[in-house]
Protein backbone atom coordinates (compact mmCIF):
# COMPACT_ATOMS: atom_id res chain seq x y z
CA UNK A 1 0.00 0.00 0.00
CA UNK A 2 3.05 2.43 0.32
CA UNK A 3 3.31 4.62 -2.87
CA UNK A 4 7.20 4.29 -2.23
CA UNK A 5 9.16 1.30 -1.37
CA UNK A 6 11.93 1.29 1.03
CA UNK A 7 14.61 0.23 -0.75
CA UNK A 8 14.16 2.96 -3.13
CA UNK A 9 17.25 4.38 -5.00
CA UNK A 10 16.68 8.07 -5.06
CA UNK A 11 15.32 7.90 -1.59
CA UNK A 12 18.47 6.13 -0.62
CA UNK A 13 20.91 8.99 -2.66
CA UNK A 14 18.88 11.64 -0.98
CA UNK A 15 19.48 10.14 2.57
CA UNK A 16 23.11 9.22 1.44
CA UNK A 17 23.38 12.76 0.63
CA UNK A 18 22.25 14.02 3.86
CA UNK A 19 24.60 12.13 5.96
CA UNK A 20 27.22 13.75 3.78
CA UNK A 21 27.95 10.62 0.83
CA UNK A 22 29.79 11.80 -2.08
CA UNK A 23 27.17 9.95 -4.44
CA UNK A 24 26.76 8.62 -7.45
CA UNK A 25 23.88 8.04 -9.84
CA UNK A 26 23.38 5.79 -13.15
CA UNK A 27 20.55 5.88 -14.93
CA UNK A 28 19.32 3.17 -17.42
CA UNK A 29 18.49 5.56 -20.49
CA UNK A 30 17.83 3.20 -23.74
CA UNK A 31 17.60 -0.11 -24.14
CA UNK A 32 17.53 -2.43 -27.53
CA UNK A 33 16.25 -6.01 -27.32
CA UNK A 34 16.10 -7.90 -24.28
CA UNK A 35 17.21 -5.69 -21.84
CA UNK A 36 16.55 -6.25 -17.82
CA UNK A 37 16.27 -3.47 -16.64
CA UNK A 38 13.59 -0.72 -18.10
CA UNK A 39 14.63 2.75 -19.24
CA UNK A 40 14.76 5.09 -16.08
CA UNK A 41 15.82 2.32 -13.84
CA UNK A 42 18.65 4.01 -11.47
CA UNK A 43 21.68 2.27 -9.22
CA UNK A 44 23.24 4.61 -6.63
CA UNK A 45 26.50 4.42 -5.41
CA UNK A 46 28.73 5.69 -3.00
CA UNK A 47 32.33 7.02 -2.82
CA UNK A 48 33.06 3.58 -0.93
CA UNK A 49 31.49 1.59 -3.37
CA UNK A 50 27.78 0.40 -1.85
CA UNK A 51 25.34 0.71 -4.38
CA UNK A 52 21.42 0.22 -4.30
CA UNK A 53 19.00 -0.52 -7.28
CA UNK A 54 20.23 -1.68 -10.40
CA UNK A 55 20.56 -1.19 -14.12
CA UNK A 56 20.87 -4.53 -15.61
CA UNK A 57 20.07 -7.43 -12.72
CA UNK A 58 23.34 -8.23 -12.12
CA UNK A 59 25.33 -8.38 -15.34
CA UNK A 60 27.10 -4.60 -15.57
CA UNK A 61 26.83 -3.42 -11.55
CA UNK A 62 30.60 -4.41 -11.75
CA UNK A 63 31.52 -2.22 -14.61
CA UNK A 64 29.04 0.84 -13.33
CA UNK A 65 29.88 1.13 -10.27
CA UNK A 66 34.35 0.89 -11.08
CA UNK A 67 33.27 3.85 -13.27
CA UNK A 68 31.55 5.67 -10.70
CA UNK A 69 34.58 6.03 -8.85
CA UNK A 70 35.84 7.86 -11.75
CA UNK A 71 32.62 10.14 -11.87
CA UNK A 72 32.84 11.13 -8.39
CA UNK A 73 36.39 12.15 -8.38
CA UNK A 74 36.39 14.18 -11.45
CA UNK A 75 33.02 14.96 -11.39
CA UNK A 76 32.34 14.58 -14.88
CA UNK A 77 29.29 12.66 -16.36
CA UNK A 78 29.51 9.58 -18.39
CA UNK A 79 27.79 7.61 -21.10
CA UNK A 80 28.33 3.87 -20.81
CA UNK A 81 27.50 1.35 -23.59
CA UNK A 82 26.97 -2.41 -22.63
CA UNK A 83 25.90 -5.06 -25.37
CA UNK A 84 26.52 -8.89 -25.06
CA UNK A 85 29.70 -10.49 -23.95
CA UNK A 86 32.31 -11.50 -26.26
CA UNK A 87 35.96 -11.45 -25.78
CA UNK A 88 36.52 -8.57 -28.67
CA UNK A 89 33.94 -5.74 -27.89
CA UNK A 90 33.10 -6.51 -24.52
CA UNK A 91 34.76 -7.11 -21.03
CA UNK A 92 31.56 -7.46 -19.73
CA UNK A 93 28.06 -7.66 -20.54
CA UNK A 94 24.62 -8.55 -20.54
CA UNK A 95 23.74 -12.70 -21.38
CA UNK A 96 20.13 -12.07 -22.20
CA UNK A 97 21.26 -10.35 -25.99
CA UNK A 98 20.65 -6.85 -25.35
CA UNK A 99 22.45 -3.43 -25.68
CA UNK A 100 22.34 -0.94 -22.41
CA UNK A 101 23.01 2.38 -22.47
CA UNK A 102 23.56 4.16 -18.74
CA UNK A 103 24.15 7.98 -17.69
CA UNK A 104 26.06 7.78 -14.79
CA UNK A 105 26.51 11.35 -13.51
CA UNK A 106 28.09 12.93 -9.74
CA UNK A 107 24.86 13.91 -7.21
CA UNK A 108 25.83 17.52 -6.55
CA UNK B 1 22.77 15.47 -10.97
CA UNK B 2 21.33 18.62 -8.62
CA UNK B 3 20.48 17.68 -5.05
CA UNK B 4 17.90 20.50 -5.37
CA UNK B 5 16.45 18.33 -8.21
CA UNK B 6 16.73 14.76 -6.54
CA UNK B 7 14.70 16.69 -3.37
CA UNK B 8 11.87 18.14 -5.04
CA UNK B 9 11.64 14.48 -7.17
CA UNK B 10 11.29 13.02 -4.26
CA UNK B 11 9.07 15.24 -2.43
CA UNK B 12 6.56 15.29 -5.66
CA UNK B 13 6.59 11.19 -5.97
CA UNK B 14 6.10 10.89 -1.54
CA UNK B 15 3.06 13.48 -2.23
CA UNK B 16 1.50 11.04 -5.07
CA UNK B 17 2.20 13.64 -7.69
CA UNK B 18 3.29 13.21 -11.60
CA UNK B 19 7.06 14.25 -12.41
CA UNK B 20 9.57 14.20 -15.15
CA UNK B 21 13.05 14.86 -14.17
CA UNK B 22 14.81 15.89 -17.16
CA UNK B 23 18.35 15.72 -18.03
CA UNK B 24 20.26 17.85 -20.60
CA UNK B 25 22.29 14.91 -21.72
CA UNK B 26 25.18 17.16 -23.62
CA UNK B 27 25.79 19.36 -20.39
CA UNK B 28 24.11 17.29 -17.36
CA UNK B 29 22.04 19.84 -16.34
CA UNK B 30 18.31 18.84 -15.16
CA UNK B 31 15.44 19.62 -13.71
CA UNK B 32 12.47 18.77 -12.48
CA UNK B 33 9.32 19.29 -13.97
CA UNK B 34 5.74 18.84 -12.43
CA UNK B 35 2.57 17.43 -13.93
CA UNK B 36 0.84 20.48 -15.24
CA UNK B 37 3.99 22.70 -15.30
CA UNK B 38 4.17 24.94 -18.16
CA UNK B 39 7.03 23.34 -20.97
CA UNK B 40 7.16 25.54 -24.10
CA UNK B 41 7.61 24.24 -27.70
CA UNK B 42 8.73 20.47 -29.10
CA UNK B 43 10.29 19.57 -25.59
CA UNK B 44 6.69 20.54 -24.38
CA UNK B 45 5.32 18.27 -26.48
CA UNK B 46 7.59 15.30 -25.54
CA UNK B 47 6.94 15.80 -21.71
CA UNK B 48 3.19 15.77 -22.68
CA UNK B 49 3.45 12.96 -24.01
CA UNK B 50 6.03 11.53 -21.60
CA UNK B 51 3.25 11.96 -18.90
CA UNK B 52 -0.08 10.49 -20.77
CA UNK B 53 2.44 7.06 -21.74
CA UNK B 54 4.53 6.85 -18.75
CA UNK B 55 7.35 5.71 -20.76
CA UNK B 56 10.80 7.57 -20.20
CA UNK B 57 13.24 8.14 -22.81
CA UNK B 58 15.70 10.00 -25.05
CA UNK B 59 14.00 12.99 -26.73
CA UNK B 60 15.85 15.49 -29.56
CA UNK B 61 15.00 19.18 -29.27
CA UNK B 62 16.03 22.53 -30.20
CA UNK B 63 19.07 20.78 -31.21
CA UNK B 64 19.81 19.46 -27.91
CA UNK B 65 19.58 15.75 -26.37
CA UNK B 66 17.51 15.35 -23.33
CA UNK B 67 16.33 12.35 -21.36
CA UNK B 68 13.08 12.19 -19.82
CA UNK B 69 12.55 10.07 -16.82
CA UNK B 70 8.69 9.41 -15.78
CA UNK B 71 8.10 9.15 -12.44
CA UNK B 72 4.31 8.48 -11.91
CA UNK B 73 1.96 7.58 -8.77
CA UNK B 74 0.83 3.84 -8.74
CA UNK B 75 -2.27 4.18 -9.91
CA UNK B 76 -4.98 3.44 -6.98
CA UNK B 77 -8.71 1.60 -8.07
CA UNK B 78 -10.76 2.62 -5.38
CA UNK B 79 -14.25 0.01 -5.28
CA UNK B 80 -17.25 1.45 -3.54
CA UNK B 81 -18.82 -2.06 -2.60
CA UNK B 82 -18.17 -4.69 -1.08
CA UNK B 83 -19.78 -6.65 -3.65
CA UNK B 84 -19.98 -9.62 -5.72
CA UNK B 85 -18.27 -7.97 -9.04
CA UNK B 86 -15.74 -6.57 -6.86
CA UNK B 87 -14.38 -9.88 -5.59
CA UNK B 88 -13.72 -10.46 -8.44
CA UNK B 89 -12.20 -7.48 -9.67
CA UNK B 90 -10.33 -6.77 -7.20
CA UNK B 91 -7.45 -9.64 -7.87
CA UNK B 92 -7.46 -8.95 -11.91
CA UNK B 93 -6.80 -5.06 -10.74
CA UNK B 94 -3.99 -5.83 -8.72
CA UNK B 95 -2.52 -8.29 -11.65
CA UNK B 96 -2.31 -5.09 -13.84
CA UNK B 97 -0.44 -3.64 -10.86
CA UNK B 98 -3.23 -1.07 -9.57
CA UNK B 99 -3.39 -0.55 -5.59
CA UNK B 100 -6.62 -1.74 -4.51
CA UNK B 101 -8.97 -0.15 -1.65
CA UNK B 102 -12.12 -1.24 -1.22
CA UNK B 103 -14.77 0.76 1.26
CA UNK B 104 -17.91 -0.13 2.15
CA UNK B 105 -19.89 0.54 5.85
CA UNK B 106 -21.85 -2.62 5.42
CA UNK B 107 -19.89 -5.05 7.60
CA UNK B 108 -21.72 -7.78 6.21
CA UNK B 109 -20.54 -7.11 2.99
CA UNK B 110 -17.18 -5.80 3.71
CA UNK B 111 -15.58 -8.79 5.75
CA UNK B 112 -12.44 -10.01 5.17
CA UNK B 113 -13.36 -13.77 4.64
CA UNK B 114 -14.77 -12.24 1.59
CA UNK B 115 -11.89 -10.07 0.66
CA UNK B 116 -8.85 -11.70 1.75
CA UNK B 117 -5.01 -9.49 0.82
CA UNK B 118 -7.22 -6.85 -0.25
CA UNK B 119 -6.98 -3.10 1.91
CA UNK B 120 -10.81 -3.03 2.53
CA UNK B 121 -12.31 -0.30 4.92
CA UNK B 122 -15.80 -1.55 6.68
CA UNK B 123 -16.92 2.49 6.90
CA UNK B 124 -18.68 5.22 4.92
CA UNK B 125 -16.56 6.79 1.96
CA UNK B 126 -16.58 10.12 3.51
CA UNK B 127 -14.96 8.62 6.33
CA UNK B 128 -12.42 6.11 4.75
CA UNK B 129 -11.66 8.76 1.75
CA UNK B 130 -11.23 11.29 4.04
CA UNK B 131 -8.22 9.86 5.91
CA UNK B 132 -6.75 8.34 2.05
CA UNK B 133 -7.67 11.15 -0.03
CA UNK B 134 -8.51 10.31 -3.91
CA UNK B 135 -6.15 12.20 -6.50
CA UNK B 136 -5.81 12.01 -9.77
CA UNK B 137 -4.29 8.68 -9.95
CA UNK B 138 -6.93 7.13 -8.84
CA UNK B 139 -9.57 5.06 -10.34
CA UNK B 140 -13.25 4.90 -8.78
CA UNK B 141 -16.08 2.77 -8.98
CA UNK B 142 -18.76 3.14 -7.63
CA UNK B 143 -21.05 -0.69 -7.38
CA UNK B 144 -23.26 -0.52 -4.39
CA UNK B 145 -26.04 0.65 -6.34
CA UNK B 146 -26.94 2.37 -3.53
CA UNK B 147 -27.56 6.60 -3.79
CA UNK B 148 -26.24 7.36 -0.06
CA UNK B 149 -23.21 5.29 -0.55
CA UNK B 150 -22.10 5.09 -3.63
CA UNK B 151 -22.90 9.42 -4.34
CA UNK B 152 -20.89 10.85 -1.76
CA UNK B 153 -18.18 8.39 -2.92
CA UNK B 154 -18.50 10.10 -6.72
CA UNK B 155 -18.59 13.47 -5.39
CA UNK B 156 -15.10 13.16 -4.18
CA UNK B 157 -13.43 11.40 -7.11
CA UNK B 158 -14.82 14.71 -9.17
CA UNK B 159 -13.15 16.84 -6.79
CA UNK B 160 -10.35 15.28 -6.94
CA UNK B 161 -10.03 14.89 -10.58
CA UNK B 162 -9.72 11.46 -10.40
CA UNK B 163 -8.54 9.80 -13.78
CA UNK B 164 -11.56 7.84 -13.91
CA UNK B 165 -15.31 7.64 -12.68
CA UNK B 166 -17.49 4.66 -13.46
CA UNK B 167 -20.77 4.08 -11.47
CA UNK B 168 -23.17 0.65 -11.96
CA UNK B 169 -26.17 0.88 -13.11
CA UNK B 170 -28.66 0.58 -16.28
CA UNK B 171 -29.40 3.83 -17.96
CA UNK B 172 -32.31 4.47 -16.05
CA UNK B 173 -30.69 4.11 -12.68
CA UNK B 174 -28.05 6.71 -13.68
CA UNK B 175 -30.86 8.87 -14.97
CA UNK B 176 -32.01 9.44 -11.52
CA UNK B 177 -28.30 9.47 -10.61
CA UNK B 178 -27.74 12.72 -12.84
CA UNK B 179 -31.14 14.00 -11.19
CA UNK B 180 -29.32 13.95 -7.65
CA UNK B 181 -26.32 15.15 -8.16
CA UNK B 182 -27.78 18.05 -10.30
CA UNK B 183 -30.12 18.76 -7.61
CA UNK B 184 -27.04 18.71 -5.27
CA UNK B 185 -24.96 21.50 -7.67
CA UNK B 186 -22.67 19.11 -9.22
CA UNK B 187 -22.29 21.26 -12.75
CA UNK B 188 -23.09 19.25 -16.01
CA UNK B 189 -19.57 19.01 -17.53
CA UNK B 190 -18.58 17.38 -14.26
CA UNK B 191 -21.19 14.77 -14.53
CA UNK B 192 -20.20 13.66 -18.20
CA UNK B 193 -17.14 12.64 -16.69
CA UNK B 194 -18.87 9.66 -15.04
CA UNK B 195 -19.04 6.66 -17.27
CA UNK B 196 -22.50 5.05 -16.50
CA UNK B 197 -23.55 2.21 -17.58
CA UNK B 198 -20.05 1.18 -15.90
CA UNK B 199 -17.21 -0.94 -18.29
CA UNK B 200 -16.53 -1.04 -21.92
CA UNK B 201 -19.61 -2.34 -24.28
CA UNK B 202 -18.42 -5.76 -24.55
CA UNK B 203 -21.59 -7.66 -24.15
CA UNK B 204 -20.62 -9.06 -20.46
CA UNK B 205 -22.77 -11.18 -18.32
CA UNK B 206 -21.48 -12.52 -15.37
CA UNK B 207 -19.63 -10.68 -12.33
CA UNK B 208 -16.06 -11.45 -13.64
CA UNK B 209 -16.88 -10.87 -17.31
CA UNK B 210 -18.67 -7.29 -15.89
CA UNK B 211 -15.11 -6.74 -14.31
CA UNK B 212 -13.11 -7.26 -17.30
CA UNK B 213 -15.11 -4.52 -18.98
CA UNK B 214 -14.55 -2.13 -16.17
CA UNK B 215 -10.96 -3.06 -16.19
CA UNK B 216 -10.56 -2.21 -20.18
CA UNK B 217 -12.39 0.91 -19.66
CA UNK B 218 -9.79 1.89 -16.61
CA UNK B 219 -6.64 1.03 -18.77
CA UNK B 220 -8.17 3.03 -21.84
CA UNK B 221 -9.02 6.29 -19.16
CA UNK B 222 -5.12 6.01 -18.05
CA UNK B 223 -3.95 5.88 -21.15
CA UNK B 224 -5.48 8.30 -22.90
CA UNK B 225 -5.47 10.67 -20.18
CA UNK B 226 -4.58 14.07 -20.90
CA UNK B 227 -1.75 16.07 -19.19
CA UNK B 228 -4.37 18.45 -17.18
CA UNK B 229 -5.85 16.48 -14.19
CA UNK B 230 -10.07 16.18 -15.15
CA UNK B 231 -10.79 18.19 -12.37
CA UNK B 232 -14.95 18.36 -11.72
CA UNK B 233 -16.29 20.73 -10.43
CA UNK B 234 -18.33 19.66 -8.22
CA UNK B 235 -18.90 22.01 -4.69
Amino acid sequence: MTPIQTRDPLQIAESWMREGRDVAIATVVETWGSAPRPVGSHLVIDADGHFEGSVSGGCVEGAVVAEAADVLEDGKPRMLEFGVADETAWEVGLSCGGRIKVYVERLG
Amino acid sequence: MDPYSLKKLNALRKERRAAILLTDLGDGRDRVIAEGDAVAGALGEAVAKAFRSGKSGTVEADGRSFFLNVHLPPPRLVMIGAVHISQVLAPMARLVGFDVHIVDPRTAFASPERFPEVRLDAEWPEDALARTPLDPYCALAALTHDPKIDDPAIRRALDAGCFYIGALGSRKTHAKRIERLTAAGVPQPALDLIRAPIGLPIGAASPAEIAVAILAEIIDALRSRGIEPRKGEAA
